[in-house]
């Protein structure tokens, strides 16, 4: 069998979770429940440098950039130009161009603007940028942002860090049909058989952040969604049956005694 | 001997006194800020890291200094 892997951008990923870096105890904590998620991408924030506390561990220096491919994420921005702002900062860190575009548009919810979210797409296109784009579970919208030149397209699950798995597989599944596209789920997964349906929906990829890292053990969850990827990818390359409303027997009729 | 004259800026949203005729790459090289993990704005414009020993800072400036934390 041909290695099964999970290509962006014209890089290979042998592993098809992606996770968050942020709400872990410690930085320690963080790359401990990476590795054990065998996740080669990681979101990461762009933030101010602490200037008073300089013995405030730093996220590279427990996460190996040459190793782990770091994926900047807009997290926290509410319009495009914090969005852009961010991300050029982040391209200038150390030469990023694959980027996770995250345009926030309610405080509450924490769903994505779409209009602003559009619009960046394009304009950090134009710059040379790699963009990974959360979005709502919108056929039409992930339609437009595959035009607009995103190279991903992820919708969310749920509301971000809500936890409530797949809330519209319909609309994923028409995604998939849609688009060739990467398709990873991100936001508001909850336990690890939420990332199996997500793959059994022809999913790429998925992205998970809080299920790790605020679960009671996240060590143990970290490598329960690894599992979790993998079965539902090979579910879903094994092609499942139809589904019956009637039963049917496993066991022949003929010789019954 | 001669005062230096000192000037206020805003560092990552925070007012500081620094003396006058600074020069960026100073100031990252007085604060131990590693060059290579940070990126660096000035008046909300990026500055080329290959550039900062030119760039003198001057009164009222704004410099953000950021980099990459754990988010998701």
């Amino acid at each position: 069998m041909l290695k099964d892997r999970l290509s962006i951008a014209g890089k290979k990923f042998n592993s098809r979770l992606i996770v968050g870096t942020g709400k872990y105890k410690s930085m320690s904590e963080c790359a401990k429940a990476i590795k054990l998620s065998g996740a080669e991408i990681v979101t990461v924030a762009v933030r101010r440098v602490n200037i008073t506390n300089k013995k405030k561990p730093l996220l590279m220096d427990y996460i190996d950039p040459k190793k782990i491919t770091y994926l900047p994420n807009t997290a926290g921005c509410f319009n495009s130009k914090e969005a852009l702002r961010t991300l050029r900062l982040a391209r200038e860190i150390g030469g990023w161009k694959l980027v996770k575009l995250e345009v926030l548009g309610d405080k509450k919810n924490l769903f994505p603007e779409m209009i602003e979210t559009l619009k960046s797409t394009e304009i950090l296109t134009k710059e040379g940028f790699k963009v990974m784009v959360y979005c709502n579970d919108d056929p039409l919208m992930a339609k437009r942002l595959e035009n607009a030149g995103a190279i991903a397209i992820m919708p969310l699950a749920a509301p971000i860090g809500s936890g409530l798995g797949i809330l519209n597989k319909v609309n994923i599944r028409i995604i998939r049909l849609q688009t060739k596209l990467p398709l990873i789920v991100d936001a508001g997964l909850g336990q690890a058989s939420d990332a199996t349906i997500a793959m059994e929906l022809g999913c790429d990829g998925v992205l998970v952040n809080t299920a790790i890292a605020k679960a009671k053990k996240p060590f143990d969850m970290a490598l329960a969604f690894k599992n979790a990827v993998l079965a539902g990818r090979q579910s879903y390359l094994s092609g499942r049956i139809q589904k019956n409303l009637m039963g049917k027997a496993s066991s022949p009729t003929e010789g019954v005694i | 001997m001669k005062k230096i004259k000192k000037i206020k800026i805003k560092l990552n949203g925070r007012e500081k006194l620094i003396n006058d005729n600074l020069r960026i790459q100073t100031l990252i090289k007085d604060l131990k800020i590693p060059l290579k993990k940070v990126a660096i704005e000035l008046n909300q414009e990026i500055i080329d890291k290959k550039k900062l020993n030119k760039i003198k800072i001057k009164k009222n400036d704004k410099i953000e200094i950021v980099h990459f934390i754990g988010g998701g």
